[in-house]
């Protein structure tokens, strides 16, 4: 029982946070269909929230539709929040996830006819990582030696990785005499399919990575050093740690997972790249470290919440003809409602107050004034 | 012309001299380009620096622009039918009845969007970078469900509206014709801007709003101690960058387009952002760094339509016509690591103010 209450002091906020969201989203719903097309359809809401539900957990290939959707979360998500930890917001994560992807598939295509697949593969996947930590070690060293704010770099960065992508896969990378610029596939090198239509090797990517990262962050020195920078870096200085040596390290860890997200991506799932390739793994993974509250463990379930809104987005449009952007609706309600929790307290009358935000509040500390003083 | 020709010869250092006289050429061609690119920027900028000078971080600037872009696209198509003589020409900039409560309903909205980030940061006391995330997340959400859902009757909005008619007498003078054209052969919107900019600055530095302003957004507490209400300040200061925020979301879908398009503002509340930082937090600064990325823009654009001569050219046609979209970005970059470097702003931003009292 007291175990029962303490999980519920954990899980009740996002748990009760979700709750609103859909009925907000029920609202939202329901007031656009009654303007646009002057119509009251009581059932639209059910029926959308039906089709969004089975169509992320109603047959076993949902399910694993929804851990392939979850995987580039859970590892941008992880990327987010070890830069939060470290005092940082990545919001680069966009970028490095592309120039993670773009990296991995020209390594990949000149792999694509070797055996044994795995070593090609191997080295792909090294290749997005090593982008990825590339991409985001340029924040970081402008962060460190110039004090440029990384929101700032970041958010540019994003914007050049597309401009990257789409010069690189219409000239080098194109296949001769393609209608339109698109890249070889992957062939062997790609991740092999291990369950299901379409469940590639890489779900099981994303538990271990956050093992991975929540033994370097609570088990390890340089945790240590990272958390006390994120949350004091007078302190750590003090201490004789070196903040700019780990904002450094940080961004390049944080890219280094948000490139590890595209190289999933594009080796398990899209195969090719086009000029256009896109993605919103960028601003969903925020939402991801958010939700997760930072934690490793969060952050898998919070991935895997926005992972099956995006695996079961798709077949609420077709059946119940509700666009799948109203996910995103839903994802910044959630959000606003466990930033507001105080909000939600009040509404169910919740009387322990679980672990907040205070973590992440560490974050704008770091903007605008304090940042000349932190660095 | 053989001392141009011969700086032009100069192995290296005479690409310098091709690309001051490319851009000496096409200057006056394509500022009309660089102003087109720079006014929403310059009015997220003009928000970030109002937000952040009382101490509010908004990087919601993004999702509130993208908010009233939308409204002021929707809010048209929705009134053309219901307003009796809704098309009337007014005769000033094009602009009709309807095209006039559409743009006050998008600035409204705006100012809705401001006052939920305002809430959060100020009264719940939210983490202001996450509060912003989420005004961000959601816009996009709730812009592109009922776009899709209003595309579905293919809508047809309340159009654009007009540029100025400048006097040809100006706009033809030789040499600084184009700058009249440039500045004042513009949208209703764009001229607001100018007139923003300048008032903005003047209040900010020589006001007693301003004076209080700067003080809440430095030493709240000390604000708060001599009389100064801050969270009311903050509020309004916030609301305020809400209008102006939603000017320049509307300027997107009603005086350079007459529609709206998914996710059209494409970053600009960023790069507002990083114009905040380049500006140093000054209103005249800020719309200084969004004209210097709207150069960067119409520099890019007219490497592709009007290719450069002699070895400039060369060395341009060598880069794929994709790198050129990332030039105002590049340079964005590069004069915030290289020339700005460490800037120091307000030293309250992005911290919540706890009352004495409350504490």
């Amino acid at each position: 029982m007291k175990r029962l209450r303490r999980v519920w002091a954990v899980i009740a906020l996002p748990a009760l946070s979700l709750l609103l969201a859909v009925i907000v989203g029920s609202i939202v719903m329901l007031v656009a269909e009654l303007l646009v097309s002057g119509q009251l359809r009581p059932d639209l809401p059910v029926r959308a929230y039906v089709a969004l539900v089975s169509g992320s957990l109603g047959t076993p290939n949902a399910i694993i539709n929804t851990l392939v959707q979850a995987t580039p979360l859970v590892l941008g998500g992880l990327s987010v929040g070890l830069a939060f930890k470290a005092g940082m917001f990545n919001i680069g994560v966009q970028g490095q996830f592309l120039i993670g992807a773009l990296a991995s598939i020209a390594v990949a295509t000149q792999f694509r006819t070797f055996e044994p697949g795995i070593v090609g593969l191997l080295i792909s996947l090294g290749a997005g990582v090593l982008a990825g930590a590339l991409y985001g070690f340029i924040p970081g060293i402008l962060k460190a030696v110039s004090g440029a704010h990384e929101v700032v770099t970041t958010i540019m960065l994003n914007y050049i990785a597309v401009s990257v992508v789409a010069a690189i896969v219409s000239t080098v990378l194109d296949v001769p005499g393609s209608p339109s610029p698109i890249t070889l596939d992957t062939g062997t090198a790609s991740l092999p399919n291990i369950v299901g239509r379409n469940g590639h090797l890489g779900i099981i990517f994303g538990p271990l990575v956050a093992i991975a990262i929540g033994w370097l962050l609570f088990r390890t020195t340089w945790g240590f050093e990272l958390r006390t920078a994120g949350a004091n870096p007078d302190a750590a200085r003090y201490a004789g740690m070196s903040p700019r040596r780990i904002i450094v390290w940080a961004m390049s860890l944080a890219g280094a997972l948000g490139g590890a997200a595209g190289a999933t991506e594009v080796l398990g799932v899209t195969h090719q790249m086009t000029p256009t390739y896109g993605t919103t793994v960028g601003f969903d993974s925020i939402a991801v470290a958010v939700l997760g509250r930072n934690n490793p463990v969060g952050i898998v379930f919070g991935a895997l919440l926005f992972g099956g809104m995006r695996a079961g987005a798709g077949a609420m449009q077709i059946n119940a003809g509700v666009p799948a952007d109203m996910v995103y609706v839903l994802q910044g309600t959630i959000l606003l409602f466990i930033v507001a929790s105080a909000l939600v307290r009040r509404i169910f009358r919740l009387r322990a107050a679980g672990p907040g935000l205070e973590e992440a509040a560490t974050i704008t500390r770091s903007y605008g004034g304090g940042a000349a003083r932190a660095a | 012309m053989d001392i141009v020709q011969l700086l032009y010869d100069i192995p290296l250092i005479g690409l310098v001299f091709q690309l001051i006289g490319y851009l000496i050429d096409v200057f006056p061609t394509v500022a009309p380009i660089v102003m087109q690119a720079a006014v929403p920027i310059a009015f997220a900028a003009l928000c970030g620096v109002m937000c952040e000078r009382s101490g509010v971080v908004n990087i919601g600037i993004e999702g509130t622009m993208l908010t009233a872009a939308f409204v002021g696209f929707a809010a048209g198509a929705f009134l053309l039918p219901v307003v009796p003589g809704g098309t009337i020409n007014l005769g000033l900039f094009n602009a009709t009845p309807v095209l006039l409560i559409a743009l006050a309903l998008a600035v409204l909205s705006g100012v809705l969007v401001s006052l939920l980030h305002a809430w959060l940061s100020i009264s719940v006391k939210a983490d202001q970078i996450i509060a912003g995330t989420i005004i961000n997340i959601a816009a996009i959400g709730i812009t592109g469900y009922l776009n899709t859902l209003i595309a579905r009757t293919s809508p047809i909005g309340a159009g654009q509206f007009g540029n100025l008619a400048v006097p040809a007498a100006l706009t033809d003078l030789p040499f600084v014709g184009w700058i009249f054209t440039t500045l004042f052969a513009q949208g209703p919107i764009t001229i607001l801007l100018l007139v923003v900019v300048v008032v903005f600055q003047v209040m900010l530095f020589r006001s007693r709003w301003g004076l209080r302003t700067r003080a809440a957004g430095e030493h709240p507490r000390a604000a708060e101690t001599v009389g100064i209400n801050v969270i009311r300040l903050r509020y309004r200061n916030v609301l305020i960058g809400g209008v102006l925020a939603g000017l320049g979301g509307a300027y997107l879908s009603m005086d350079i387009s007459g529609s709206f398009q998914y996710i059209m503002t494409n970053g600009r509340g960023f790069i507002g952002l990083a114009a905040v930082i380049i500006g140093r937090w000054s209103p005249l600064g800020a719309f200084g760094a969004a004209l210097l990325f709207g150069s960067a823009k119409g520099i890019g654009d007219s490497f592709r339509i009007v290719p450069p001569p002699d070895e400039l050219g060369q060395l341009v046609g060598l880069l794929p016509q994709q790198t050129f979209d990332a030039l105002p970005y590049l340079v964005t970059i590069i004069v915030l690591a290289g020339v700005i470097g460490r800037t120091v702003g307000p030293a309250a931003a992005g911290q919540p103010y706890e009352r004495e009292s409350a504490a």
